[in-house]
């Protein structure tokens, strides 16, 4: 290794003149052949999404064939047969409410549950406490999902109240999983000068910790909120007043309804997709930085 | 700091003194920082595993009185072929989707990774489908697989592609995977993308110099210290792809019949709707432990090729 290492060196030493030739041979910066072939590779994820997009816009006897064509007459009613079909203002408020419920709630409580954990971690009962919580990591929902289906029916939880608990407790493993580790990396220095200061563990953890935590609450949210948009299962099984149906569950529900009127189930996809897709566009890279982060620590 | 010996065991005594007060008094908040969470955490998670392994030997139908029935349902699942096929299904989808998305995702993160034009809006289309629901992408996969590759397939004269994936069980399965791979590569395509960017480009410089080939410098360099992102992805893949389910609701409902029902779709019907709520419950027993040994094994073997490479 290191003899390889002083020889590339003397080589980049010695030699001045082949590095930027080497470096010629490939593009000068732009590798113009890869691009393409990405390019065209994405077209992959395109596809789908534009194929959801005419036929949303068809009539229905202009489906058939391969149904990628543009439509030739454009019937915008689809999507408001969709809309009042699935009633989608109100589905997708339940949406809102389940996904945003989560996230806050998320946030403030496993965030606070994960800075009693980090800093007691020389505590026999925290540390428990943490293996505790990550060990449900290994714990997969199905196994999980008949009694919990049953009990939440029991405690009046099957609906979206029950929905939002469910997944901040559900959460909590992976959550105070990535929370320590970041936590851990705080020094406590700060801590213990508001302690001196008179300050109590909980403001403590409210004005300094919790504004310093702002990138891995950012991760959290961003997973947080993925998860319960996205999410079909638990909805599937908890919920049991048509009425709180989510956006995913929605679509499953009217299958049997869609499928004589395919631009309508089509447009009723596209505006289900809609929401979080538009968040995406525009907060792409903070999205994309925020999942890195959760997967990376 | 030594210059000061005669300083320290004071200062050493009055940090000591209010660090333990604080240490007394601060446990109180911590205690009720993690009461609730841990109050709801047994009651929702920990209570019904318990409840979970309770039914798995009765016969519950998922209401009324049920009878305790011992072993019975674990040594009826390991002879019905319902559940023994529903497993094998469920192995064959994680395993073949577990590696292709692997490869596709590595195979795009090195490209995206190179230097390429329009690098920031290339990694975002190809991230698109992580921010959308499996079960929507699947609806409209299902009819691209039903109606618009058939229709694709006559046209160019491919008779084999002529009828729907998703009326066999025996190339329904590929439906499956293609939808999976499709949906989960753009997740690992960041977390690879992100271990890529670890790797010192002075390293594929020297590379360079010594004239090693592309192939050379991915096996030598790039892989070997990529190892933890790899392990990271394929356990993480591996274990979503073994609860496989609304994929499978989307594009075949677990039919024709029961053909290409996954472990947790078979869970899910028999619990709620076939009235199997104790026997399924057995299965479910089963599927923790399989899954949780499916993670040590995978753990174990990748760890140690981490060590090796």
């Amino acid at each position: 290794m290191s003899t390889s290492a002083s020889e590339t060196g003397t080589l980049v030493g010695r030699t001045s003149e082949p590095t930027p030739r080497r470096k010629g041979r490939s593009g000068p910066g732009v590798n113009w052949w890869l691009t393409a072939l990405l390019s065209v590779l994405a077209l992959t994820i395109a596809i789908p999404l534009y194929f959801a997009v005419v036929t949303a816009l068809k009539t229905t006897d202009q489906l058939g064939g391969t149904g990628f064509g543009l439509p030739t007459d454009i019937r915008w009613e689809n999507f408001a047969d969709a809309w009042r079909l699935t009633d989608f203002p109100t589905t997708a408020l339940n949406s809102a409410i389940i996904t945003v419920g989560a996230v806050v709630l998320t946030l403030l409580t496993n965030s606070m549950v994960a800075y009693a954990i980090a800093r007691n971690m020389n505590r026999r009962l925290f540390k428990g406490l943490y293996f505790y919580f990550v060990s449900a990591l290994f714990v997969p929902f199905p196994i999980i999902m008949l009694p919990v289906a049953k009990e939440t029916a029991i405690l009046n939880l099957d609906n979206r109240v029950g929905l939002i608990l469910l997944y901040v407790v559900y959460g909590l493993a992976f959550n105070i999983f990535i929370f320590t580790a970041y936590i851990n990396s705080i020094p406590q220095a700060l801590e213990e000068a508001a302690a001196i200061d008179g300050a109590s563990t909980w403001a403590i953890f409210w004005r300094v910790i919790f504004p310093l935590l702002a990138p891995m609450n950012a991760t959290v949210g961003i997973l947080t909120c993925l998860w319960a948009w996205n999410d079909f299962l638990l909805p599937l099984v908890i919920l049991s007043d048509p009425g709180s149906a989510t956006l995913p569950l929605v679509q499953y529900v009217f299958q049997s309804q869609f499928q004589t009127n395919y631009p309508a189930a089509f447009a009723s996809y596209l505006m289900a997709m809609a929401p979080l897709l538009i968040v995406y566009v525009f907060a792409q890279r903070w999205v994309i930085s925020g999942v890195t982060r959760g997967a990376v620590k | 700091m030594t210059t000061q010996t005669p300083v320290r065991p004071q200062t050493r005594a009055g940090r000591e003194e209010p660090q333990r007060k604080k240490g007394v008094r601060l446990a109180g908040a911590f205690y009720l920082m993690v009461l609730p969470a841990f109050v709801l955490f047994f009651v929702f998670h920990t209570i019904p595993v318990i409840q979970g392994v309770y039914y798995s030997f009765t016969d519950s139908p998922g209401y009324g009185p049920a009878d305790f029935v011992g072993l019975r349902n674990y040594i009826a699942l390991f002879t019905d072929p319902r559940v023994l096929h529903a497993y094998w299904f469920t192995f064959l989808i994680a395993a073949v989707a577990t590696i292709l998305v692997n490869i596709v995702a590595l195979a795009i993160a090195i490209g995206l990774n190179g230097r390429i034009k329009f690098k920031n809006g290339l990694r975002g289309i190809y991230f698109i489908p992580n921010v959308l629901a499996i079960l929507v992408v699947g609806y409209i996969f299902n009819y691209l697989f039903s109606n618009s590759l058939p229709a694709l397939a006559e046209k160019l004269g491919i008779d084999a592609l002529s009828t729907s994936l998703l009326t066999k069980a025996s190339t329904a399965w590929i439906a499956i995977v293609i939808l999976a791979v499709w949906q989960s590569a753009a997740f690992n395509i960041i977390i690879y993308l992100a271990g890529l960017q670890t790797v010192p480009t002075e390293m594929y410089e020297a590379a360079n110099l010594d004239g090693a080939s592309a192939w050379r410098q991915f096996r030598s360099i790039t892989f070997p210290m990529i190892a933890g992102f790899f392990t990271i992805n394929m356990v993480l893949s591996l274990k979503g792809f073994l609860q496989i389910f609304d994929h499978i609701v989307a594009l075949t409902g677990g039919g024709p019949g029961t053909d290409t029902e996954s472990v947790a779709l078979l869970i899910y019907k028999g619990g709620f709707q076939g009235g199997e709520y104790g026997y399924q419950s057995a299965n479910s027993v089963i599927f923790f432990i399989v899954i949780v040994g499916f993670s040590i094994v995978q753990l174990r073997v990748l760890r140690r090729r981490e060590v090796e490479v």
